[in-house]
């Protein structure tokens, strides 16, 4: 393949994989007030189109349209960078996660990912690591005590949890022997005794999954983990001083990171792209179809434990983190590791 | 020729971050332009092709040590900083003395380097074989950092809990 | 292709920004991350020499130093929260009593 043509390739695919993250963004604000509201005996968004469905374009407008508030006494410039650096490390992570095998358009041969890279896992973590200087200096630069408290949970929660996540994903690359996402699905392929995939989450990393599944609501400072924003105690959290669009984008880092959860989650321990072993063939062949079900899976789930759980207290939540959550991936990493070293 | 030119990029934007580092009065700005500086750092082990380096790098030093200054920052609720006598005086000793010394330092680097270069992607440093250097020929530093790191984490325990006196009537008030 | 000594001569300027900075600076957290730049410095150089002498043992070193500054800073920020504490200052020129 020829510069040209590689770049030219690359080009359509960020773009094609900007817009399809920011519609998905849109589209999970949307399943997510629909199905709250379900569980909550209400009916969601109703008005605009039918069942709702161009309720994110109005929001969108809304948010577009709405005064851009600067409140006195900010601390300007971080006041502003704060929405970027948040929005910017939530979308960058999305550049390296496969959603499907290699296809060939025409002669050109490609990955239907960004980029392959050698340590893309890592550069996810490093990226949503970043992501936390969105949030802490949100809630330092507002000026404002609830923006603050927001903003100091924040930084506590993502370092403490990111211990957790990290040593969950370790007995993966145990077992995988890459850091480069493609590998880590390749080396998921095929079947225990023909009907069970081999998926991670069968090959014994059910407990990491768990563990990952836990650490990532907190990371995305989700229910049942949403002590930074809070609102019953601290108002709105960290983004209480922000409107408009600079507001918007918080809330769009939000749903996106929650999409490279569920995306990496996918990838890690189901298997990513790879369909059920049984089915007609042409079902288990099915380029992206699979990635997206198994992702929408878990959106859903995020949602409904929205809907169901009720938030921690604070103390609850060091504690989880620290006490259950870390001991627990250790214990997993170590007897992981025990295993593949007596298999040889 | 690419390589230089980025290596020129990123190795300005670090010169840049470092000085701004010195020139901002409020700590939090120069916590991060820290990170920027450690960001562009990782980018040019990524040039020497350390990748596995140039990734912990951004997640323990920028993800992680640098958040925790941030946090320590905004939990003290820390102003711009106040220059007072001691500065001064370190100012007019050290600023000329660093100068001269790293000019010194520059030109003798240069002029005995020679003319090895090293190219971009020379040496892979798969994570394979550095886990295999880090766990066999080096396994007992590892060790014994990995205590060191305990007793870290014991002292700044310790260090950082109230005492148990404020502590009590903390909680009665 | 970049001559080695342009690698040693930026890590050489990050050292002494940290240098400088630990000179200059009052806040006792800046002056802290002073020290951080250093090692910055150091660990840029490390990289350096292992791509030059093709010995991996460079970068395995830099680990180390992660591994070390890591420790300090969590050591160093609870000294700073204690003397904080206490002294209700971060200027190092006011910390200059041995008992209050």
């Amino acid at each position: 393949m020829g510069v040209g043509t590689f770049i030219f390739v690359s080009v359509i695919k960020i773009v094609v994989a900007v817009v399809i993250l920011l519609t998905a963004v849109a589209y999970t604000v949307w399943l997510e007030r629909k199905v709250v509201g379900h569980i909550q005996n209400r009916w969601g968004p109703t008005r605009v189109g039918p069942f709702g469905l161009l309720q994110p374009l109005a929001d969108g407008i809304k948010f577009i349209f709405k005064e851009d508030l600067t409140p006195p006494h900010v601390y300007k410039s971080l006041y502003i960078a704060a929405p970027m650096i948040a929005l910017t490390c939530a979308l960058t992570s999305i550049s390296v996660i496969p959603v499907g095998n290699w296809v060939t358009v025409s002669g050109i041969s490609t990955p239907l990912q960004i980029t392959d890279l050698n340590i893309g896992l890592l550069l996810i973590l490093g990226v949503t690591s970043l992501g936390v200087y969105g949030v802490a200096l949100a809630g330092w630069s507002s000026n404002s005590k609830y923006s603050l408290l927001g903003g100091l949970r924040a930084s506590a929660q993502m370092v403490s949890y990111e211990i957790a996540l990290g040593l969950s994903l370790v007995g993966v690359l145990i077992l995988a022997g890459s850091f480069s996402l493609h590998e880590i699905v390749e080396a998921q392929a095929g079947t225990f005794w023909g009907f069970i995939p081999r998926w991670n989450m069968f090959q014994g990393q059910f407990v990491a999954f768990f563990i990952y599944l836990m650490a990532a609501y907190a990371e995305t400072n989700r229910v049942p983990f949403d002590l930074p924003e809070a609102e019953t105690e601290l108002v709105a959290g960290y983004h209480t001083e922000y409107s408009a669009m600079k507001f918007a984008m918080f809330f769009m880092a939000e749903y996106a990171n929650m999409i490279t959860v569920a995306c990496l989650a996918t990838i890690l321990f189901l298997g990513g792209w790879k369909g059920l072993p049984y089915g007609p063939a042409w079902l288990q062949d099915l380029p992206v179809f699979w990635f997206v079900l198994k992702v929408f899976c878990f959106l859903f789930l995020y949602i409904w434990v929205r809907g169901t759980l009720p938030r921690f207290r604070y103390d609850q939540l060091m504690a989880f983190g620290w006490k259950f959550l870390l001991p627990l991936a250790i214990a997993n990493l170590v007897i992981t590791a025990l295993v593949v070293a007596l298999k040889g | 020729m690419l390589h230089l030119i980025l290596f020129l990029l990123f190795g300005l934007v670090c010169v840049a971050g470092a000085v701004n580092l010195l020139v901002q009065r409020h700590p939090i700005s120069s916590a991060l332009s820290l990170v920027v500086v450690m960001g562009a750092l990782a980018a040019e082990y990524l040039l020497l092709g350390a990748e596995f380096v140039a990734a912990v790098q951004v997640i323990v030093y920028a993800g992680a040590v640098m958040v925790l200054f941030v946090f320590v920052i905004m939990l003290l609720n820390a102003g711009e900083e106040e220059r007072t006598q001691g500065s001064r005086v370190a100012m007019l000793i050290g600023i000329p003395g660093m100068l001269v010394g790293s000019l010194l330092v520059a030109w003798v680097l240069i002029q005995h380097s020679g003319t090895r270069s090293a190219a971009v992607g020379e040496l892979p440093g798969p994570p394979k074989t550095l886990g295999w250097l880090l766990f066999h020929d080096y396994l007992l530093p590892f060790e014994v950092t990995s205590i060191l790191v305990l007793v870290a984490i014991m002292g700044a325990v310790v260090l950082a809990a109230r005492p148990e006196s404020a502590q009590r009537t903390g909680r009665e008030s | 292709m970049v001559p080695l000594s342009y690698y040693l001569v930026l890590g050489g300027i990050l050292f002494a920004c940290g240098v400088t900075g630990f000179l200059i600076k009052r806040n006792i957290i800046t002056i802290f991350m002073s020290i951080e730049l250093m090692l910055n410095g150091v660990n840029l150089s490390f990289v350096a020499f292992a791509a030059q002498w093709h010995a991996l043992s460079g970068q395995v070193f830099v680990f180390f130093v992660m591994v070390v500054a890591a420790a300090e800073a969590a050591v160093g920020l609870a000294i700073i929260i204690a003397v904080y504490r206490t002294r209700e200052t971060l200027n190092v020129d006011r910390v200059n009593l041995l008992k209050l």
